[in-house]
């Protein structure tokens, strides 16, 4: 492995800079996942709807976002809304845009899927109990679907941690953007350095990602007992 | 938009649309291989391999296929393991793809209903027979809604082999976007192409989705 490779990650600022690469990967995933579960819940309460154009529309939009994969989403947002609209917001802003309304399409279905498995003897008791249908909402079908869909939820934030690797296609300094001009800077001097830069990102994405999913295997299995 | 670019730049596309389609045929095929071995290792509780096989599997599956494909394209020739990018997106693909088809695999072998397993046991039957008779051939069924996700999943990934420069779709239209500047003809063609693979595929895959769910009894 040579006789330094492992300094690069300490020489200079270099490591403030990955965690500071690391904060803006995390800071768009959490401000993505609130943006994207709020938007999500409403929509997937709306496709329980009886309209048929509501279900229709919601389920083109939730198909487009399951066959346009994320990296060309990044894009498209990245190129079309500055020149299309006029906007000239920072890429982060974008990136969190197109997560976001990725999330809510995911989360639509899943919120969608869980208020359709609540037991139909819940929906009749609160009924017979004479609750009108926004009580019955909060109170019966919630709660109840909130714990059918932690597991599926929790596992879509995972893939959206994982999902923030791609930012540094639309040049969003993120941690892998940080770690790669690291590498470059040092290329000549410590060839090992590529090693260890890498590896470190990967370890980081790893100890975020895999408590969280472990966490959903536990809770799902606790659903099925 | 104009018409004018988006034929012009279309036999470059098509080219694109192969190296898409191939690579994936190619690594979703490796990765249900190597998810299959993973999961009989792991159903039969093969002595320390079944270990590796865990932490392979939480491994691939929590780190994003971007840096697993760094590593492999830019790390490996440090340790003197230079591969082409090609080379490389299949192993990546492949190494991503597995370890999600294993749990696919795996899904559907602890699905099928404990009255199956005891009843097969109360009737004699060994380990062996157990999982030729009974487990695998309902476990098959259970897990091909998992497959057929994990597909257009791993399709979808295939995107991110533009990062090292393999000319697939994505890396086209990047491409062409660079050198041209009509980011919204070559988008939406990319777009396009992009539904001409999945939207025929996943209506199939439902289709066998459907066909297989009476490959199981109980409930």
């Amino acid at each position: 492995m040579g006789h330094s490779g492992i300094n690069v990650l300490f020489e200079g600022r270099n490591f403030t800079r990955l965690l500071g690469g690391l904060w803006t990967s995390v800071w768009i995933a959490v401000l993505s996942l609130i943006i994207g579960l709020a938007l999500g819940a409403l929509f997937g309460v709306l496709r329980t709807s009886k309209s048929r154009l509501v279900k229709v529309i919601f389920r083109i939009y939730l198909e487009f976002f399951r066959i346009v994969p994320t990296v060309v989403l990044l894009f498209l947002f990245y190129y079309i809304l500055p020149r299309q609209f006029n906007l000239s917001w920072p890429a982060s802003v974008m990136a969190v845009i197109a997560f976001a309304l990725w999330v809510s399409a995911e989360f639509s279905d899943i919120v969608r899927g869980a208020l359709i498995s609540v037991p139909k003897i819940q929906r009749e008791s609160g009924l017979a109990l004479g609750l009108n249908k926004w009580q019955l909402f909060i109170y019966v079908l919630l709660p109840q679907a909130f714990q059918l869909e932690l597991p599926a939820t929790i596992n879509l934030a995972t893939r959206v941690i994982k999902t923030t690797s791609l930012l540094m296609m639309i040049s969003v300094m993120d941690v892998i953007n940080v770690g790669q001009q690291i590498v470059e800077a040092n290329n000549q001097t410590n060839p090992n350095g590529v090693f260890w830069v890498y590896g470190l990102i990967f370890f980081l994405y790893f100890i975020v990602d895999y408590p969280l999913s472990l966490w959903a295997k536990r809770l799902s299995k606790r659903n099925e007992a | 938009m104009s018409w004018a670019i988006i034929q012009q730049s279309l036999p470059q596309f098509v080219k694109g649309f192969q190296v898409t389609v191939w690579m994936s045929f190619v690594g979703i095929i490796g990765a249900m291989v190597v998810g299959l071995c993973c999961s009989l290792i792991q159903y039969f509780h093969v002595p320390v391999i079944d270990k590796i096989v865990s932490a392979y599997v939480e491994l691939a599956r929590n780190t994003p296929l971007l840096i697993q494909l760094f590593f492999l394209y830019y790390a490996f020739p440090v340790i003197g393991l230079k591969m082409s990018a090609i080379t490389c997106g299949l192993i990546g693909l492949i190494f991503l793809g597995g370890a999600y088809m294993a749990e696919a695999f795996t899904g559907g072998f602890d699905g099928i209903s404990k009255n199956q397993i005891e009843s097969g046991e109360a009737i004699g039957m060994s380990k062996w027979q157990l999982a030729r008779y009974v487990v695998f051939p309902q476990g098959f069924a259970l897990s091909v809604p998992a497959i057929a996700a994990n597909i257009i999943f791993l399709i979808k990934e295939t995107s991110i082999f533009s990062v090292i420069a393999i000319p697939e779709l994505t890396n086209t239209a990047l491409d062409l976007i660079g050198l041209y500047y009509h980011s919204n003809e070559y988008l939406f063609v990319l777009v396009i192409a992009y539904a001409i693979i999945l939207i025929p595929l996943s209506l199939l895959l439902t289709w066998l989705e459907r066909r297989v769910r009476y490959g199981t009894f109980g409930d």
